[in-house]
């Protein structure tokens, strides 16, 4: 079933696939120092991923969202974004925010149940990520349209998977949208499982790309595990949504090599075979050949150990933070604290 | 000064916030061209341009998309447009609106007013009647308030708007044209937060807030100064003002609560609570509060037996004060 799915896929957006099969022509365009940027965000994000879910393993954190399989959908992405940019990520879009300069101290803080992890920097608009499924799509809905309203040109990135495609709210969302022309891009990483229900059993429709065209909005389809095709497919987004064209829905097509969660085991509901399938469609795999052919040189290892020393050096960061001051529960809910708020405190702490 | 009611002063204060602030934007179901179906917007979209949108008829999606819209510089008003469609859009109101600021450590701010129309009494359809404000005061992060009257309609909506944070305004439906007030056309503001003593007095403290404010007036009226009661409006539910109401029920040492919406878990509970903590030693008798019974809110033959009456109400003052 899935293998016929992608035999139907002609309109696949592709510029590097896992045969070494290119589009020379866009490659051509980007220069070695950029496909260079493009493998080192790739590299990292996968080692901090790596290193995460040891660190669960190990108890130095809490339950941890790996998203192994899925660098190229979100490095191509966060890439082809600006800082002014809004994004509103899910718990699976770690390599998002660190792409998107949230330091890796803070987000090993969220994952380590300390919620000053979920601030943005000020140079960025990381909104915090979402735990509800599908929830935050309308955030980027409403967000991508201030932006038009207010001519900001900002762009704001909903990200999502294939299971949030079945929900109210994306449905709601991405109407919104394209009623009121928002500069919203709707980044679904299909990643063909919904914890253990396969992308078969969430929709009938042929794509997730396709479901666009009820709302009178482009859906492109792209080969999520191709940070070319990705990085082009967001970057051609963005660009219309700044000249007030409207949203996009993208499609990534990709595959979630890790389990669901550090609480699932993926091998109940999914055979070894499929996952080596993927396997050999590995994001970061095809980038290395294409160098190689091109001239490019670089020192696999020496990037490997940089990108491993600069986690190392956070993690020492984050493991003395001290835990957070329990005032801090009541500061951020409004404003200024309620009279309730204030006593309860008092009581709380004994003072 | 110029008369008006309810709708009419939630309309001056809309109007005037547009006017002070181009970031405030209204969206939500027939609020445009059609001035919202009880033309609380009325005039807006020919006088805002581009700044009064028609939504897809979507509850969710208008609250879902107001959160991305606050979030990014602009200060949404929605309208709901009846508060029975508050539950499908619940999600997000509880899941992010109320806890923006607290995730993203003050980084994002949910500025957002949600304006709906609530309450029994006008022989609507289904799920048009009910009152949830104890549901969104049990939420954390979010204001609640409900006006009883013109000059505080628009007094606190103005404050509402003016808000840092997410405020749910709920409007009694049942006394939207039935309170005729000389309000003043320039603005005023009346503090989130803040009850009004309504009258004075030294025998019982009687609270209510919204429709139900006007029939206890009604009431008392009637009574013709039989007790010298403490009338307190409420004004905001979330969050309340202990103060006025422990000091007025240490003074008068008897207390009536009215409240449209079911008993159990009902404001009324969170008051006496209250009391209990901070002004038992004062008490005559035991707290009474005049509710609705905890059944779903009945098709309108039945509304008038299971909402509050004056007469319910006048038994709980006798029942408190023949304690």
């Amino acid at each position: 079933m899935a293998k016929k799915q992608e035999e139907n896929k002609s309109d696949i957006v592709s510029v590097l696939d896992e045969n070494g099969k290119s589009d020379e022509q866009y490659l051509s365009k980007i220069s070695n120092d950029k496909i260079k940027e493009f493998y080192k965000a790739m590299v990292l994000i996968r080692a901090f991923d790596q290193k995460a879910f040891n660190m669960q393993r190990q108890g130095r954190i809490g339950t941890y969202i790996s998203y192994k399989g899925q660098e190229a959908s979100q490095a191509g992405t966060a890439l082809a974004l600006e800082d002014k940019d809004f994004i509103f990520p899910t718990y699976r879009d770690s390599g998002v925010l660190l792409l998107r300069k949230q330091p890796i101290v803070q987000i090993l803080q969220y994952w380590g149940g300390d919620e000053r992890g979920l601030k943005s920097p000020d140079s960025v608009n990381n909104f915090p990520i979402a735990i509800p499924v599908g929830t935050q799509i309308p955030h980027a809905a409403g967000a991508g349209w201030a932006a038009t309203i207010r001519k900001s040109g900002q762009v704001a990135v909903g990200f999502f998977g294939d299971g949030a495609t079945s929900k109210g709210d994306f449905h709601e969302g991405l109407n919104f949208a394209s009623v009121f022309n928002a500069a919203t891009i709707f980044l679904c990483q299909n990643n063909q499982y919904a914890i253990s229900v396969p992308r078969a059993k969430q929709t009938k429709s042929e794509s997730i790309s396709k479901k666009a065209v009820a709302y009178g909005m482009e859906g492109i389809e792209v080969d999520g595990n191709d940070i070319f095709a990705v990085y082009k497919a967001v970057k051609e987004a963005a660009d219309k949504a700044r000249k007030g064209n409207g949203p996009t829905l993208i499609e990534c097509y990709t595959y979630r090599i890790s389990d669901h969660s550090t609480s699932d085991d993926a091998s109940r509901y999914r055979s070894k075979s499929e996952v080596e399938q993927w396997e050999k469609k590995d994001p970061i795999a095809r980038v290395e050949k294409y160098m190689q052919r091109r001239g490019i040189k670089i020192d696999k290892d020496a990037i490997l150990e940089e990108a491993k020393a600069k986690i190392e050096k956070e993690i020492e960061a984050f493991e003395k933070i001290s835990a957070p001051d329990p005032k801090d529960m009541f500061k951020y809910v409004f404003a200024e604290m309620t009279p309730a708020q204030n006593k309860q405190m008092k009581d709380l702490l004994g003072e | 000064m110029v008369v008006a009611n309810i709708i009419q002063a939630v309309n001056m204060a809309l109007k005037q916030e547009m006017q002070r602030d181009s970031k405030v934007v209204v969206l939500g179901e027939d609020v445009g061209v059609n001035g919202g179906v009880f033309r609380a917007t009325d005039g807006l979209y020919k006088e805002f341009p581009g700044r009064v949108f028609d939504t897809p008829l979507a509850e969710l999606g208008i609250v879902g998309t107001s959160v991305g819209m606050a979030v990014n510089g602009l200060k949404p008003i929605a309208e709901i447009q009846f508060s029975g469609f508050m539950y499908g859009p619940f999600d997000q109101i509880f899941s992010h609106a109320a806890r923006i600021r607290m995730r993203s450590r003050g980084r994002f701010t949910c500025p957002l007013v949600i304006r709906t129309p609530y309450g029994g009494g006008i022989r609507a359809l289904e799920l048009h009647g009910e009152s949830g404000e104890a549901i969104f005061a049990h939420t954390p992060g979010l204001k609640m308030v409900v006006p009883s009257n013109p000059y505080d309609a628009k007094g606190l909506l103005a404050s509402a708007i003016r808000d840092p944070d997410p405020v749910i305004f709920y409007e009694p439906m049942r006394i939207y044209r039935a309170i005729k007030q000389d309000i003043p056309e320039k603005e005023y503001l009346i503090p989130i937060g803040k009850a009004n003593i309504v009258q004075e007095g030294n025998d019982l403290t009687l609270i209510a807030w919204g429709a139900s404010l006007k029939m206890c007036k009604d009431l008392l009226e009637e009574m013709k100064g039989r007790y010298s009661v403490e009338l307190i409006d409420l004004r905001t539910i979330s969050p309340y003002d202990r103060e006025t109401v422990i000091n007025s029920v240490k003074k008068t040492g008897r207390c009536v609560i009215v409240h449209e919406a079911i008993q159990t878990c009902g404001f009324a509970a969170e008051l006496i609570a209250a009391i209990n903590e901070d002004a038992m030693l004062s008490l005559h008798g035991p707290v009474v509060r005049v509710t609705s019974p905890d059944v779903p809110f009945p098709l309108y033959r039945l509304e008038n037996d299971f909402l509050p009456s004056m007469a319910r109400i006048k038994k709980g003052i006798e029942k408190v004060m023949e304690f």
